[in-house]
């Protein structure tokens, strides 16, 4: 596997596998994301305690999970680049960060519009929700110590430092409703055991989810392409790149 | 369909605002990302042909400087 992997740690060759990537991910992406939407809005059964107001858990729902599954893999493409100091994994952090942030910052949104008619706040400080805002500020910071630095690969390191250390915040957030008191309800989806959540809400639930997370993969794959330009300038293979993208762009 | 109209669709028993609102604000921040991912890619592409004019116009300068001190 590694061998079949290397070629893909040089840039030209990582730049040619996200161009191949791209369309498929950006497809399958709006049309499983505008499906599983549609469903949710329109198909699916309004909820018997919380009527047609749960209907926001088909972007609350997916927008939390990547936020934190997007975190996990900038945090494995900065460990990378730390351990083997490969350039490509700390351009795929800088371009992982943003997206990041943007779902972070969807999850905590969709949370406070569901919050207010159902707890009757916008906002409490409590476990779930402050430790998500750290994770928007871990988003945040990764993204504003890379811009900081001009030589890229110093930037990279250290954004990948910070990135791992927030790790800690995954299980925080993940078992913030068990290990407090809290106004969030638990997990409805769980890998062991029976969701407590009914199949013809799930099924929506879980197109939406695959569908943003399909979604986050085709944002942080054009974005990687891009940081991956920028930083490797000179190379002769990207200013052809560049005039090809211009002229079809023109 | 759940909902037997239009309006009653957007109504949302009664939690219109609130759905519409998250919904919303999500697909303007989702398409914000992608507005911004795409004209960072734009401001990348003109970096790079800027910068590829400006050697041109060196090397230009040079071979004319070569010529000029051979004459």
């Amino acid at each position: 596997m590694w061998k079949w992997l290397h070629p893909y740690a040089k840039s030209e060759k990582a730049f040619e596998l996200c161009a191949r990537l791209l369309p498929w991910l950006s497809i399958s992406a709006i049309v499983i994301l505008a499906t599983g939407t549609l469903w949710g809005l329109m198909f699916a059964p309004a909820d018997y305690q919380q009527g047609d107001s749960f209907r926001i858990i088909y972007i609350h729902v997916p927008s939390a999970i990547l936020s934190m599954g997007v975190y996990s893999a900038m945090a494995v493409a900065a460990l990378v680049g730390l351990v083997w100091q490969l350039r490509t994994a700390t351009m795929a952090v800088a371009a992982i960060a943003p997206v990041g942030a943007v779902l972070t910052f969807i999850a905590l949104f969709t949370g406070a519009a569901w919050g207010k008619p159902m707890w009757g706040t916008w906002w409490v400080w409590d476990a779930r929700l402050t430790s998500e805002l750290i994770l928007l500020f871990l988003y945040l910071g990764v993204m504003a110590l890379y811009q900081s630095f001009d030589d890229k690969q110093q930037g990279g390191k250290a954004a990948g430092v910070m990135a791992l250390v927030g790790v800690v915040n995954l299980p925080i957030i993940h078992f913030s409703v068990e290990w407090w008191n809290t106004l969030h309800q638990g997990a409805t989806i769980t890998k062991f055991g029976k969701p407590s959540i009914a199949p013809e809400m799930l099924w929506p639930l879980l197109l939406c989810i695959l569908g943003l997370a399909l979604a986050s993969a085709a944002l942080s794959v054009y974005r990687f392409q891009s940081e991956l330009m920028r930083r490797e300038i000179h190379r002769p293979w990207v200013q052809a790149q560049a005039r090809k993208e211009h002229s079809d762009a023109v | 369909m759940q909902f037997e109209s239009w309006s009653e669709f957007w109504a949302m028993g009664g939690y219109g605002f609130f759905v519409w609102l998250a919904f919303g604000v999500s697909l303007l921040a989702l398409i914000g990302l992608i507005l911004q991912s795409r004209l960072a890619r734009k401001q990348v592409l003109r970096t790079i042909l800027q910068e590829q004019q400006r050697q041109k116009r060196i090397q230009a300068s040079r071979s004319k400087q070569v010529k000029g001190n051979k004459a």
